[in-house]
């Protein structure tokens, strides 16, 4: 009951912030907000999980399944457990939504107590998304998602914030409906009497292929994959679909920013991860080269595209595009590395791009510009957010002690060793994504933080506030803890993921050969 | 014991209306709205919640036939009923702000009752005679309701249309009556049944008898080729009048359609015979849909969006009998059950967005798009209300729209009518656009300086509420109904 609980109080933390009065919305919904995070760290303590959600063997933490709907044949469960992949995302979206709601009382200072609701029933929807296992569970919350993130780009965003919100909107809904076509025609396919995720991940590898519309059992699953791999990856998002993404960024207002870079991003990498590569890693495999080689482009021109970039936003938007390609080439890297790292990764830039969003917020409370140009030296003026902001830089280029370092290595280390074709080709290409990355980001540090004051704006440029330097400070940590015992977190992933690198291995009869695991 | 009789529901509505006369001839000089929207809310509760209960208790296996044949009640006509008296339930409430001004207040309450009390009978007609009769009663009432603000021009336009067509299409649906007659010599609708079957000689005059009388129904459902009075007389009638013409009689439309081509002319006996009226609905559907979601993707008017979006939501319910199979057994059950899922759900959530337009109105904010700017800044819950209805209209998972219109669309996909299937997921895709115009123009875009909302409309707010509610409870509690609904088609196809 665990899970319900925590999404009953965080849905009720939303209500009754909506109803509250302007004034005290946002210390109530930051105390409020409290709440899921204690109850999120005690499940991460208490945490008794095993192996993988969807496969055999495993043993879910905190299940729960109750008949929800029969409609026809087919049988809805509410049905949600958190495994070794999905416990660290939950404490990531409830740790960042806390951290984005203080961040939130500087910029926001109009209608706050419907900002704060939504940013809590965002929140809800998101340990939805991660905890679900029932594929009509999870696509209501997958789907809900949407709702207050549209209104928080609408109605607080920049001066374009209604092109960006509806383009956010309509890319991503058009990307879902996709997904969940090519879904359902899987499980029409397969001699299922369910939506459960486990039962039907299961039933792939089994076979169970019952009328699969006169197509071959491997047709329907190469089109159910492709179509959901499109789906998910609008919501990486890779390119070339990320178009959605810099506009979205740059008009959201910065808490949603935070969220949106932090944890909504990593609903498309988890999606990947649970539905594509745990349920059909025949096919993944299959078409390992061209998805390593979107990777490398999502990480090289993602790069190329921040560099290019004068908006400290814009320049942190579009470094997103590049980490999760990393991400997605350490899914199809099929080996305890490299899947390991890839949703250690979800996690440590999950942290650290929340982080850099936030410090950008910080410099943009003040200054009300965010060019590059236009600012200079003024780490004088603001010496704690910069030392943050340059911490949060190099962790973003995987210094090691951070957590970038730690779910790079990882990535790279299972690309070398991966076995599809050019695997060594890609991964190598993929590492010099590094190197721009260090490129885009010293070079913008240091025009804006160092070298003579100078700021083209009308504000004079203080000192962040406690309450804003505070809840960097403390997401730097975060970065910093993660990085320096990735145990903490790696050891449940490992855990998790280890199934689905062996079902693969099993599927592609090709015996994976891997290093063993330590740590 | 006494047991109620099977057709309580419809006797208690008949009550209501006639207790709302007494009342208004005994106590002609009180201002008695107030009085009169209770009993009028009370009966169509106390109406609906009967027909809940027989439902539950089971009332509804046993096809309990009245009057000679001419009347059935079974799971699929109390199923109806509650939508139709929980559809009434929540525009009587939201009338009693709306009307609260008005003259002849006791009229409308009444006119409504007995338009409710029609569209119940249309879910248990079950001869042609009493098809045509409760049609006319659910119809006559609305001709005048539709015209109630009788110094509004629009009004009275709206409900000269809507007359006229009515008027048209009856008489074209009368004419088909007559040669089905002429061809079966048998007016019950079990009886044409075993009519086909043993053989019939005028199979040219039975098949233009069913086209024709697919037109009446096109009319009460406002499907194309009969749909085009709907947004004229949405539009200019009184919203609650509105809310109750598309969600209730558009249900009842349907009801009175299902339960005639499967009764009397199930495709088991027909389809290689007479006519495969699968494929006519099926092409209806698809021009219904398509034509309804265009047309509503490039109105200025919020009224005439919704008007033009129950266009469209009557060609995803036409699947349910597009995508029927002779000897189709439990999936056609599926099918036909999932269109009376969504009628159930359209009503919560259409009923709702009209009453949320009805509130405009009160407030005298306009019609357009453009006039609804801002209004989440003054009335924050009612907006939320609004918000849940467009996104279940549009088909995500934020209310019950979702579940119903995925059940029909998948319904049609394992029914062999995948191309059916796509077509609607594509509509229904579409029609995020506008559906979401309004959302943004609520909440996103900025309002009018001189913007102010006077008055405290209790019960149009509380039945704006109690739709949202139903809304969401409905995604939530979604078994109860699919249960209900697949089990009063295999009622219907087993009868």
């Amino acid at each position: 009951m665990m899970i319900e609980a925590l999404l009953g109080v965080t849905l009720l933390s939303a209500l009754v912030v909506m109803l509250a009065p302007d004034r005290i919305a946002g210390k109530l919904a930051a105390g409020l907000s409290l709440l899921p995070v204690v109850g999120s760290v005690w499940m991460f303590v208490q945490f008794d999980g095993s192996g993988n959600a969807l496969l055999e063997g495993g043993s879910l933490a905190f299940e729960t399944m109750t008949h929800w709907i029969t409609i026809g044949p087919y049988t809805l469960n509410w049905h949600v457990g958190i495994d070794g992949i999905s416990m660290p995302l939950v404490v990531l979206s409830t740790v960042l939504t806390t951290l984005a709601i203080t961040s939130a009382w500087t910029p926001i200072d109009e209608r706050q107590s419907q900002f704060y609701a939504l940013m809590l029933l965002m929140e809800a929807s998101l340990l939805g998304v991660f905890t679900a296992l029932d594929f009509f569970v999870w696509f209501v919350f997958w789907e809900f998602v949407l709702v207050p993130m549209y209104f928080l780009i609408g109605i607080w965003g920049g001066p374009r914030r209604k092109y960006a919100a509806i383009k956010f909107f309509v890319y991503t809904n058009v990307a879902s409906l996709l997904m969940f076509i090519g879904f359902m025609a899987l499980v029409f396919g397969l001699d299922v009497t369910t939506m459960d995720m486990p039962a039907i991940a299961q039933a792939i590898h089994a076979g169970q292929f019952g009328t699969t519309y006169g197509l071959g059992a491997e047709t329907l699953k190469t089109v159910a994959f492709f179509a959901m791999f499109i789906g998910f990856a609008v919501k990486v998002p890779t390119v070339p679909l990320h178009t959605w993404l810099p506009d979205a960024h740059v008009q959201a207002p910065t808490p949603a920013s935070v969220m949106l870079a932090g944890v909504l991003l990593k609903m498309g990498t988890y999606a990947l991860l649970r539905f594509n590569f745990t349920m059909m890693p025949g096919i993944a495999q299959q078409y390992a080269v061209p998805i390593a080689a979107l990777a490398v482009l999502s990480v090289i021109y993602g790069a190329m595209l921040a560099l290019a970039q004068r908006d400290l936003k814009r320049i942190v938007a579009y470094s997103s595009v590049s980490s999760m390609g990393y991400v997605i080439l350490g899914l199809v890297a099929y080996n305890y590395y490299g899947v390991g790292g890839a949703t250690f990764q979800m996690v440590a830039h999950g942290l650290i791009s929340g982080l850099m969003f936030m410090c950008v917020g910080v410099i943009y409370n003040t200054a009300h510009t965010r060019m590059v140009g236009d600012l200079s030296g003024i780490a004088d003026k603001m010496p704690v957010t910069a030392a943050v902001f340059i911490a949060a830089a190099f962790g973003y280029m995987g210094l090691p002690l951070m957590a970038g370092f730690a779910g790079e290595l990882f990535i790279f280390l299972g690309g070398f060793g991966a076995d599809f074709a050019h695997a060594q080709l890609f991964t190598a290409l993929a590492m010099f994504g590094i190197v721009i990355v260090a490129g885009y980001l010293l070079f913008a540090m240091q025009r804006v933080l160092f070298g003579p004051f100078a700021a083209e704006t009308d504000y004079d440029i203080v000192p962040a506030a406690l309450h804003d330097t505070v809840p960097i400070v403390a997401l730097l940590l975060l970065v910093i803890v993660a990085g320096t015992v990735p145990n903490v977190f790696y050891g449940m992933i490992q855990d998790a993921v280890t199934p689905v690198v062996d079902a693969a291995a099993s599927a592609s009869a090709v015996v994976v050969s891997t290093g063993g695991v330590f740590l | 014991m006494t047991e109620l009789p099977p057709l309580t529901p419809q006797f208690v509505l008949v009550a209501a209306a006639l207790l709302v006369f007494g009342v208004d001839t005994l106590l002609p000089d009180r201002d008695n709205n107030t009085l009169l929207a209770g009993i009028a809310t009370a009966g169509t509760l106390l109406a609906a919640g009967t027909a809940a209960w027989f439902l539950s208790a089971g009332t509804g296996d046993a096809q309990f036939v009245q009057f000679d044949g001419a009347i059935i009640v079974d799971a699929l006509s109390l199923f109806f009923v509650v939508v139709v008296g929980s559809v009434g339930t929540l525009v009587v409430m939201a009338s009693h702000d709306y009307l609260d001004d008005a003259d002849s207040v006791a009229e409308f309450y009444a006119l409504t009752l007995l338009a409710a009390t029609g569209m119940t009978l249309m879910a248990a007609a079950n001869s042609l005679v009493t098809v045509f009769i409760s049609l006319e009663l659910a119809s006559l009432p609305s001709y005048v309701l539709v015209s109630y603000l009788k110094r509004d021009r629009g009004s009275i336009e709206a409900g000269l249309k809507y007359f006229l067509i009515g008027a048209l299409s009856s008489g074209v649906m009368l004419y088909g009556i007559s040669l089905v007659y002429a061809a079966t010599g048998v007016m019950g609708l079990p009886a044409i049944a075993d009519t086909i079957t043993a053989g019939t000689d005028f199979v040219g005059v039975l098949g233009l008898g069913i086209v024709m009388l697919v037109a009446g129904f096109a009319f009460k459902t406002a499907s194309v080729p009969f749909h085009f009075w709907a947004p004229e007389a949405y539009e200019g009638a009184p919203a609650p009048v509105s809310a109750f013409i598309s969600s209730a009689s558009k249900a009842a439309g349907f009801a009175v359609l299902f339960r005639v081509f499967t009764t009397a002319f199930p495709l088991d006996v027909i389809a290689g015979t007479v006519i495969d009226w699968s494929l006519l609905f099926a092409a209806l559907a698809v021009v219904t849909m398509t034509l309804g979601n265009f047309a509503a993707a490039t109105q200025e008017n919020v009224k005439r969006m919704l008007a033009y979006s129950s266009v469209g939501h009557a060609g995803y319910v036409l699947i349910g009998l597009a995508a029927l199979q002779s000897g189709g057994g439990a999936q056609n059950s599926l099918v036909l059950g999932a269109s009376m899922m969504h009628l159930l759900v359209y009503g919560f959530m259409n009923t709702g967005a009209f009453l949320f337009v009805a509130l405009a109105e009160y407030w005298d904010v306009g019609r357009t798009f453009e006039d609804y700017n801002g209004l989440s800044k003054r009335a924050p819950v009612a907006c939320v209300a609004m918000t849940v209805f467009m996104f279940s209209l549009a088909g995500l998972p934020v209310g019950a729209g979702f579940l119903s219109k995925y059940v029909l669309f998948a319904g049609a996909v394992q029914s062999g009518f995948a191309w059916l299937a796509g077509i609607a997921a594509i509509n229904s895709a579409l029609s995020l656009f506008y559906y979401s115009r309004v959302v943004k123009a609520l909440w996103i875009e900025d309002p009018r300086d001189d913007l102010s909302l006077s008055g405290q409309p209790t019960g149009l707010y509380v039945a704006v509420l109690a739709a949202a509610v139903g809304t969401i409870a409905l995604l939530v509690a979604f078994d109860p109904v699919a249960q209900t609904a697949t089990h009063a088609a295999d009622v219907l196809f087993a009868g």
